[in-house]
């Protein structure tokens, strides 16, 4: 694009990366990845990165790294979100929860009036698609267990974003930090912990990398 | 180490391209520039083609567009700030304010996505789809862009 005639500045999440690639402009923002404008819903703070790279057109010649001067560490704790109380024990607990989330998901999507939900599942279908990743936790065969949605890695995206939206109308409080969701995800519910199990069934199994790995953040 | 940390610690190894000169453009005075976005968190409108896993093309989100959708295929980063807020990732009310204030000279009228789980060498974005969208920008007119990963 700089090569095209257009002056490019990079927001960049990794610095090491930037030294080596040497793009001509980059502001080294330390913010949790994924949010690399740094905080959500604050204008002033937006403002104040975009004002920080802008000034970077003003170097004479390139390639220049600069470094945006606050911190923002994500924020690895279980976000507080209650969750459903148990309705039906004859369903897995995983299932069971998931459909008790239904209603804070719905108000969620009602009130954004977007869902990032829809990659292989339908919302009708995350109860459906628990109910196989349980089977896999519980010992069944992952080869003969049919996942709605089929491709994990697809499959795993609608379950965090149906559980991601609820819990963002569910929880009080402050905004949640980056991973703060993740963690409620993976440790706090039911759903996260049938994944984890179930992704750790398929590896133990000898499920191709790509088929688990990527069900989970790569640390977990 | 948490997730943040292990992602960042991962990066320092990263096979990147490495070159020996970089491009230098000098942008005419930012208050009369054009400035568009070009992000990697593969954002697209809710109705135009998904992002494939391998998905080496870009996709245009028009400046009007706030219907947008992360279709992005990594788990390894936060993706709720943007379920909260769009322009965290997409600055795109940012700009349109620093367009009122005259800060800068205009918003583009389109602006650019591409996914960012790329092979190492990223050969099809900087040798094809990469030009191409240079060249849409060009066609709008456009001095400046915003790179946003996520």
């Amino acid at each position: 694009m700089e090569e095209a005639g257009l002056a490019t500045i990079t927001l960049a999440s990794m610095r090491p990366v930037v030294e080596k690639m040497k793009p001509p402009r980059a502001l080294y923002c330390e913010f949790p990845l994924g949010r690399p404008l740094g905080v959500p819903n604050d204008p002033e703070f937006q403002h104040r990165v975009l004002a920080e790279a802008f000034a970077l057109l003003d170097a004479p010649n390139g390639p220049v790294i600069a470094d945006f001067p606050d911190v923002i560490e994500s924020d690895e704790q279980p976000l507080a979100c209650s969750l459903p109380p148990r309705f039906d024990p004859n369903l897995p607990a995983c299932v069971d929860e998931a459909r008790g989330l239904r209603k804070a998901y719905d108000r969620a999507v009602a009130s954004r009036s977007r869902t990032d939900l829809g990659r292989v599942l339908t919302a009708d279908q995350i109860p459906d698609a628990l109910a196989a990743l349980h089977r896999i936790a519980s010992g069944d065969d992952w080869k003969t267990v049919e996942i709605p949605g089929k491709n994990t890695i697809a499959v795993m995206h609608d379950i965090r974003a149906y559980y991601d939206e609820a819990c963002l109308e569910l929880a009080d409080g402050p905004e949640p930090g980056g991973r703060a969701t993740e963690a409620w995800f993976f440790e706090a519910t039911e759903a996260g912990k049938t994944c984890l199990a179930a992704r750790q069934a398929i590896k133990d199994a000898g499920g191709p990398f790509p088929f688990w790995f990527y069900m989970a953040p790569g640390h977990r | 180490m948490n997730g943040d940390q292990a992602m960042r610690e991962m990066g320092k190894n990263l096979p990147v391209p490495e070159f020996e000169r970089t491009p230098f453009t000098t942008p005419p005075t930012l208050r009369t520039a054009t400035v568009a976005i070009v992000t990697s968190a593969a954002l697209h409108c809710v109705d135009d083609e998904r992002f494939s896993p391998a998905d080496t093309d870009f996709r245009t989100i028009p400046a009007e567009a706030r219907d947008l959708v992360m279709g992005h295929w990594s788990p390894n980063f936060d993706h709720t700030g943007f379920h909260m807020d769009i322009d965290v990732v997409f600055p795109i009310d940012r700009l349109v304010e620093l367009q009122a204030d005259g800060v800068i000279g205009r918003v583009a009228p389109r602006h650019f996505s591409f996914a960012g789980n790329q092979p190492d060498d990223v050969a099809t974005i900087r040798l094809d789809s990469g030009p191409r969208a240079a060249a849409e920008l060009k066609r709008d007119g456009v001095d400046v862009v915003i790179l946003t990963p996520v």
